[in-house]
């Protein structure tokens, strides 16, 4: 019989524990593929995972792995790069590892141009932890740390990670992309290979930022959240292009 | 080989290259900045890597990279440094990662005085971050020691694959001492087949220290446990000068250690006293029972903890002697050094009192 559809090679068979409907699966699987695809070979591949739902990365890429402190991945990745600067080194974050408590470690990782490729995963909340205020999080989005919704006035506005950082010389490609339907999805992995090409090509930094859905913390079912990520996070984090050399 | 003048913080730094640490990764702070100034000259020439990080945490973060990619990668810093630091030391205790700390303490808390103290004692031997972890702390008295234990803290570090620290002060760190360099490694460094991306390596390399379930954590904390219980017993070091038939045992690490030595010389034609020196050269594991041998011995009548804090050692010293002996506690804080004359006063009240 035809084999018409099989699993990517890059992720092992242990299932993920994402929620239904949660996003992050399909990012892993993207990422996985475009990896696959590259044809690198496992053995050439250094992934690091954040603390944040996507923790057990480790787990599910088939390739050599570090977990990193919270918001550290960029900086474990620049040790891991210097060591090893012929292997692919990629980091996958959220937006509290991303844009809050690794602030810092993100902004110099890009400002140094280092050799890496971020997938960042901005679902505009705290997953892991159950739903808090994220860096990311809307204007007047309800959270469990801003039941009243987000108030600007009192703690800020969204971080635009990706406007952020295009604004530094190192970086060499970075892109926001959205998983809410086949299209995007399609787009998405576009993206993530042009990231990974960029490293590849010794170009400099790449990030890639995937909108991503938590329908648990949301409080949404699967659908409306795909939905409500169309509608409400796009407008604040437009897609597209935001660095390319 | 002959002996060159070094100051201390550039000695480390050559030794740590020369005992195959090929990756640097810090951040600036007084007064250990000529270490990594040093390496930003060195490292290029010798085909490594130094890199200024973004900040402490980073400094860390990047060498626990490089540890987890096989590498032998060190950092260095001073007290508020290190306090950033201890966060990823945790983390690489947890991982099983080998690499090496230097801290040059300075005076503190907060952000203290820059000059020379011994008051990061309890952070250094008490694990410093989060969870159940140890780390070998060696503390060097001479820029000669310090060259030669940096190689030892490598070697440590790989064969129980644990962070390992040594411990200085602002004095250690800027002295200028003529020292005989270490050799080059000559052997090749020890394979790595847990690390990610070396050709030695069994399988999928994961570096990790997430352990969910409670039950697995346990077990992986008490295999932990099990190797300090090896460090204990094969790696304490101590040194005893002039301990047997001594009146007063003195006990001080590092810098402090050779200003003890030469008081416990002038005590003896000063005050008649015959002073012996504890000096241990691991702190932790600490020399419990060669002090708590030497304390026995019924020629002492005291013992007396120096340091340059408010007292931090002196609780291990206690522990040793068990109460076999009465022990006291001489220091200055805050960047202040003891001096040969402090320690005889306090020498010559406790004679008084014997
Ligand atoms: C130093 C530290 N602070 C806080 C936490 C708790 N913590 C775990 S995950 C997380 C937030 C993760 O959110 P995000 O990065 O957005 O990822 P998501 O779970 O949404 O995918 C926090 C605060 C931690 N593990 N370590
Ligand atoms: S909590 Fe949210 S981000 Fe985490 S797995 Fe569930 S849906 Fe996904």
């Amino acid at each position: 019989m035809a084999v018409v559809f099989k699993k990517t090679s890059m992720l092992t068979d242990v299932p993920f524990h994402y929620c239904p409907g949660c996003t992050h699966g399909i990012i892993h699987r993207l990422v996985a593929e475009v990896l696959e695809e590259l044809g690198v070979g496992n053995d050439n591949i250094i992934g690091v995972a954040p603390v944040g739902c996507a923790v057990f990365a480790y787990n599910y890429f088939n390739c050599d792995m570090m977990e990193a402190a919270h918001g550290r991945a960029p900086a474990v990745a620049t040790g891991i790069k210097r060591v090893h600067p012929d292997k692919l080194v990629f980091t996958y974050q959220g937006d509290g590892d991303l844009a809050s408590i690794g602030a810092a470690e993100i902004v110099h990782a890009a400002a140094r141009g280092e050799k890496i490729t971020t997938i960042f995963v901005n679902n505009a909340i705290y997953g892991m932890t159950g739903g808090q205020m994220a860096p990311t999080s809307l204007p007047g989005q309800v959270t469990t740390t801003s039941p009243y919704g987000r108030d600007t006035s009192h703690c800020g506005y969204p971080v635009k990670v990706c406007e952020m950082l295009s604004q530094l010389d190192g970086p060499a490609y970075i892109q926001r992309v959205s998983v809410h339907d086949v299209k995007n999805v399609v787009a998405a992995k576009k993206a993530i290979r042009k990231a990974f090409e960029a490293q590849i090509a010794g170009k400099g930094f790449s990030l890639i930022e995937v909108l991503s859905t938590c329908p648990t913390n949301w409080g949404l079912p699967p659908q409306e959240a795909l939905k409500w990520l169309e509608e409400n996070m796009i407008p604040q984090f437009p897609l597209g292009v935001y660095k390319e050399i | 080989m002959a002996k060159v003048l070094m100051k201390g913080n550039e000695a480390i730094a050559e030794a740590a290259i020369k005992a195959g640490c090929r990756f640097f990764f810090g951040y600036p702070i007084t007064p250990q900045n000529q270490i990594p100034e040093y390496m930003s000259k060195r490292m290029p020439q010798v085909g490594g890597c130094f890199l200024q990080a973004e900040s402490e945490v980073s400094a860390i973060n990047m060498v626990y990279g490089a540890a987890g990619a096989g590498a032998r990668a060190m950092t260095s810093s001073s007290s508020p440094g290190i306090s950033l630091k201890q966060e990823g030391i945790s983390y690489a205790v947890g991982a099983e990662l080998p690499l090496v700390v230097v801290n040059m303490v300075r005076g503190g808390p907060g952000l203290g005085s820059i000059q020379p103290a011994q008051s990061d004692y309890y952070q250094a031997t008490r694990g410093g971050g989060h969870g159940d972890y140890r780390l070998p702390v060696f503390a060097p008295s001479s820029v000669q020691e310090a060259v030669e234990l940096m190689a030892t803290a490598f070697d440590v570090a790989d064969k129980y694959r644990n962070p390992v620290m040594l411990l200085g002060d602002g004095m250690l760190g800027q002295i200028m001492e003529p020292v005989e360099m270490i050799q080059e490694r000559s052997e090749p460094l020890p394979k790595k087949p847990w690390a990610s991306g070396v050709p030695e390596k069994e399988g999928r390399s994961i570096i990790n220290s997430l352990y969910i379930n409670p039950d697995e954590c346990e077990v992986h904390n008490y295999k932990l446990e099990r190797k300090y219980q090896e460090i204990t017993a094969n790696e304490v070091r101590v040194q005893l000068i002039d301990t047997e038939g001594a009146d007063i045992l003195l006990v001080a690490y590092g810098t402090m250690a050779r200003i003890c030595q030469r008081a416990a010389k002038d005590a003896y034609k000063q005050l008649g006293l015959k002073v012996g020196l504890v000096r241990p050269i691991t702190l932790w594991p600490y020399p419990y029972e060669a002090l708590k041998n030497a304390a026995e011995q019924p020629s002492v009548k005291h013992v007396l903890s120096v340091e340059m804090s408010t007292g931090q050692m002196v609780d291990d010293v206690r522990l040793a002697v068990c109460g076999a002996k009465p022990v006291s506690f001489y220091g200055r804080t805050g960047g202040m050094v003891p001096t040969v004359k402090d320690i005889l006063a306090k020498l010559s009240s406790i004679k008084e009192g014997m």
